[in-house]
C-alpha cells in the first residue's frame, strides 16, 4: 500500500508539472501584448513600456522567462498582478476562503440531494424516475451564467427574497451579533449556491441511479425480504448505503468544483471568490494573475483526482494491485 | 466489416434517439431557414419595432436595445452555436482519434510520452485553457475561434480511444490481419479505427453538448464569438443590463441554448443505448 501510493503521489507530481510547463508555453503562443491594457488606459511612452517590460520579465528570451517562471513556482511566487500591482499569491489567498465556503456547500448540495435523488429514482422507477431524470437532463444543459441572472432577477430583484449580490450587507449594523452574521452571510449564500448546485447534481444523480438499481439487483437485498425486513429499511439501509461507495469515491473528482465551476456564478452574484478573481483578471488582461488563479485550479484538480484514487484505493483493495 | 454503425440507423433506434435527432434537426432547419422570413439580425434601427419592445406578434421574442428583432438573432445564434460547436468538435475527434490509435497501437515509450502530456493536459480544466489563449485576443475570427476551442478539446478523445485500440490489438481479427502481412498503417486505420468509431460517435456528440455551453459561456465573457456576429452568450450578456426591464432580451438566448442542448444530449443518450447496451 506504501508503495503504491509514493507511486500515485510521484504521477501526481509529474502531472502537475507537465501541466504548468504546457500551461506556460500556451500562454506566450498566444497573440498579444500583457502591457496593452495598461498603455491602453495610460498612453505609455515606449520608455515607460520599457520599464514595465524589464520589471515584468516580458523583454527576456522565452527560455530565460520559463526559467524565472519555474522558480518562482518553486518558492510558491506568482508574480505581480498588473491590475492591483500586488504579488498573486496575497490575492488568491484572500479570495480562498469565500470560494472554499462556496465550494464546500455547492458540493454538500450536489452530493446531498443528488445521491438523495438518484436512488429515489432507481426506487421509484417509471413516472418520477423519468420526471427527475428529465428534469436534471435540463438542468444539465442550462448556462450556469444564464441560471444566475435569472434567479438573480427573479429573487433577488422581482420577489426580494434574497440578496442578489455580494457575501455581506453593506448596511448591517456596526455592533450586530455573531449570530446575525452568520445570518446573513446565509442569507448571501443561497443563491450562488444553488444556482452552481443545480447546474453540477445531474451526474451525481446518474451515478448514483445506476449504483442503487445494480445494488438492488443484489442476492444480499432479496435476502433481507426474506428475512421479513421492512422495505424502507431494506432501501435505505442495505442498499443505499452499500450504493453509496461508488459516488463518494467521485468526491475528489468534484473538487475542481471549488473553483473552476464558478467563474460565472462568482461573477454574477459578485461572490469575492477565485472564479470573479479569474473573471476581473480576464477582463483587465491581467495576465499573472488569471495564470496564477489558472495555476491554483488545475493543482486543486490533480490534488482532487489524487484523493479520490486513494479513496477507491482504499475501499477497494484490488485497485492498489498492479 | 458489416456490424460498422450506421449513425442514422443507431440515431433512430431508441426514443430517446428519435427525438433527440428530431428535436437537433428542427433546430438547425430553424436556423438555416429563419433569414426567409425573418428581419435581418444586421438591420439595426429599426422604426416600425422599435427598441426593448416585450414580446408581440410581430416581434414573437420581443426586441433589444437596439430595435433588433431576438427571434431573429436567436435563429443566427443557432447556426452559430452549432457550426462552431459541429466543427470544433470534429476536429478534435479527429485529432485525438489519432493521437489515440497511434498512442494505443505503438505502445512503448511513444505511448507512456503521450499519455503524459495528455494527463497534463487534462489536469488544466479547459475553461482555463481557453481563458489563457483567448484573453490575449482583442480581435478574433470565428474561424480561429473554433480551430481553437478543436485543438483544446481531444485529450479525453485520445484517451477513449487508445483504451478502445488497447482492448482491440490483441484480438483474433488484429493478429490475422497482421499475419497476412498488413502494415501498421492499415492495421489502425483500415481495422483499428472503424471499431473504435461507436465509442467515439457517443462521445464526439456529448461533446457537442459541452461545446455549445462552453462557447455560451466564452462569448458571454467577451472572449468567444465578437459582436457584431450574434450568440446567445452575447446575446445573454447583452441583456443584462435591461434584464429588470426587458428580460427577455436575455431570456429567450438562454431557453435556445437549454433546448439545444437538451436535444443534443438525448440524441447521445439514443446513440449510447444503440451503440453501447452495457452502458446505457
Amino acid at each position: 500500500m506504501g508503495r503504491w501510493v509514493a507511486g500515485r503521489l510521484v504521477q501526481a507530481i509529474i502531472t502537475a508539472a507537465i501541466a504548468a510547463v504546457l500551461m506556460f508555453f500556451l500562454m506566450r503562443a498566444a497573440p498579444g501584448d500583457p502591457l496593452a491594457r495598461l498603455s491602453e488606459d495610460r498612453q505609455l511612452t515606449p520608455g515607460q513600456a520599457a520599464v514595465l517590460r524589464e520589471r515584468y520579465g516580458l523583454d527576456a528570451p522565452p527560455a530565460t522567462q520559463f526559467a524565472a517562471f519555474a522558480r518562482g513556482l518553486l518558492r510558491g511566487d506568482l508574480g505581480t498582478s498588473i491590475e492591483y500591482g500586488r504579488p498573486v499569491t496575497a490575492l488568491l489567498g484572500e479570495r480562498l476562503p469565500a470560494s472554499l465556503l462556496l465550494g464546500g456547500t455547492v458540493l454538500l448540495l450536489t452530493f446531498g440531494l443528488g445521491s438523495w435523488l438518484g436512488a429515489l429514482q432507481a426506487i421509484r422507477r417509471g413516472a418520477a424516475d423519468r420526471v427527475l431524470g428529465a428534469a436534471s437532463l435540463a438542468l444539465y444543459a442550462t448556462p450556469s451564467f444564464w441560471l444566475a441572472l435569472v434567479l438573480a432577477w427573479l429573487v433577488g430583484v422581482e420577489w426580494r427574497l434574497l440578496p442578489a449580490a455580494g457575501m455581506r450587507d453593506p448596511f448591517l449594523p456596526m455592533d450586530a451579533s455573531t449570530g446575525e452574521r452568520l445570518a446573513d452571510l446565509l442569507r448571501h449564500l443561497v443563491l450562488p449556491a444553488l444556482t452552481l448546485a443545480a447546474v453540477n447534481i445531474a451526474a451525481t444523480m446518474r451515478y448514483q441511479r445506476a449504483a442503487m438499481a445494480e445494488t438492488l439487483e443484489q442476492p444480499y437485498i432479496g435476502a433481507a425480504r426474506a428475512r421479513g425486513l421492512g422495505e424502507r429499511r431494506i432501501r435505505w439501509r442495505h442498499g443505499w448505503r452499500n450504493a453509496l461507495f461508488p459516488v463518494v469515491t467521485l468526491f475528489g473528482l468534484w473538487l475542481p468544483l471549488l473553483v473552476a465551476g464558478s467563474v460565472f456564478v462568482e461573477k454574477i452574484y459578485a461572490w469575492p471568490g477565485l472564479g470573479a478573481l479569474a473573471a476581473d483578471a480576464v477582463a483587465a488582461r491581467d495576465y499573472p494573475l488569471l495564470m496564477g488563479a489558472s495555476l491554483l485550479v488545475t493543482a486543486l484538480v490533480i490534488a482532487g483526482s489524487l484523493l479520490a484514487d486513494l479513496a477507491y484505493a482504499a475501499l477497494d483493495p484490488r485497485v492498489r494491485r498492479p | 466489416m458489416s456490424d460498422r454503425p450506421s449513425f442514422l440507423r443507431a440515431a433512430l433506434a431508441t426514443p430517446e434517439g428519435r427525438a433527440g435527432m428530431l428535436a437537433v434537426g428542427a433546430i438547425v432547419l430553424f436556423g438555416i431557414a429563419a433569414p426567409f422570413f425573418l428581419p435581418d439580425p444586421a438591420a439595426q434601427p429599426d422604426i416600425v419595432r422599435g427598441a426593448l419592445q416585450p414580446p408581440s406578434p410581430l416581434s414573437p421574442f420581443g426586441t433589444d436595445d437596439l430595435s433588433r428583432d431576438v427571434l431573429a438573432r436567436v435563429a443566427v445564434g443557432a447556426r452559430v452555436s452549432l457550426a462552431v460547436a459541429a466543427i470544433a468538435v470534429a476536429l478534435s475527434a479527429t485529432l485525438g482519434t489519432l493521437v489515440g490509435i497511434v498512442a494505443g497501437y505503438a505502445g512503448g515509450t511513444a505511448d507512456a510520452v503521450l499519455m503524459r502530456l495528455v494527463d497534463g493536459a487534462l489536469a488544466v480544466p479547459r475553461l482555463f485553457v481557453l481563458l489563457l489563449l483567448l484573453a490575449a485576443w482583442e480581435r478574433m475570427p470565428l474561424l480561429a475561434l473554433i480551430l481553437i476551442i478543436g485543438v483544446t478539446g481531444w485529450f479525453g478523445t485520445s484517451r477513449l480511444v487508445r483504451a478502445e485500440v488497447l482492448r482491440l490489438r490483441e484480438s483474433e481479427y488484429v493478429r490475422a490481419a497482421e499475419a497476412l502481412g498488413a502494415g501498421p498503417g492499415r492495421v489502425m486505420f483500415r481495422h483499428l479505427l472503424p471499431n473504435t468509431l461507436g465509442p467515439l460517435l457517443v462521445a464526439a456528440t456529448l461533446a457537442v453538448g459541452d461545446v455549445i455551453l462552453l462557447e455560451a459561456g466564452l462569448s458571454f465573457l467577451g472572449l468567444g464569438v465578437r459582436p457584431p456576429t450574434p450568440s446567445w452568450g452575447g446575446m445573454i450578456y447583452d441583456g443584462r443590463a435591461v434584464l429588470t426591464t426587458a428580460p427577455w432580451v436575455s431570456i429567450f438566448p438562454g431557453l435556445a441554448i437549454i433546448v439545444t442542448v437538451l436535444s443534443v444530449n438525448l440524441l447521445a443518450g439514443g446513440l449510447r443505448a444503440a451503440l453501447d447496451p452495457r452502458k446505457a
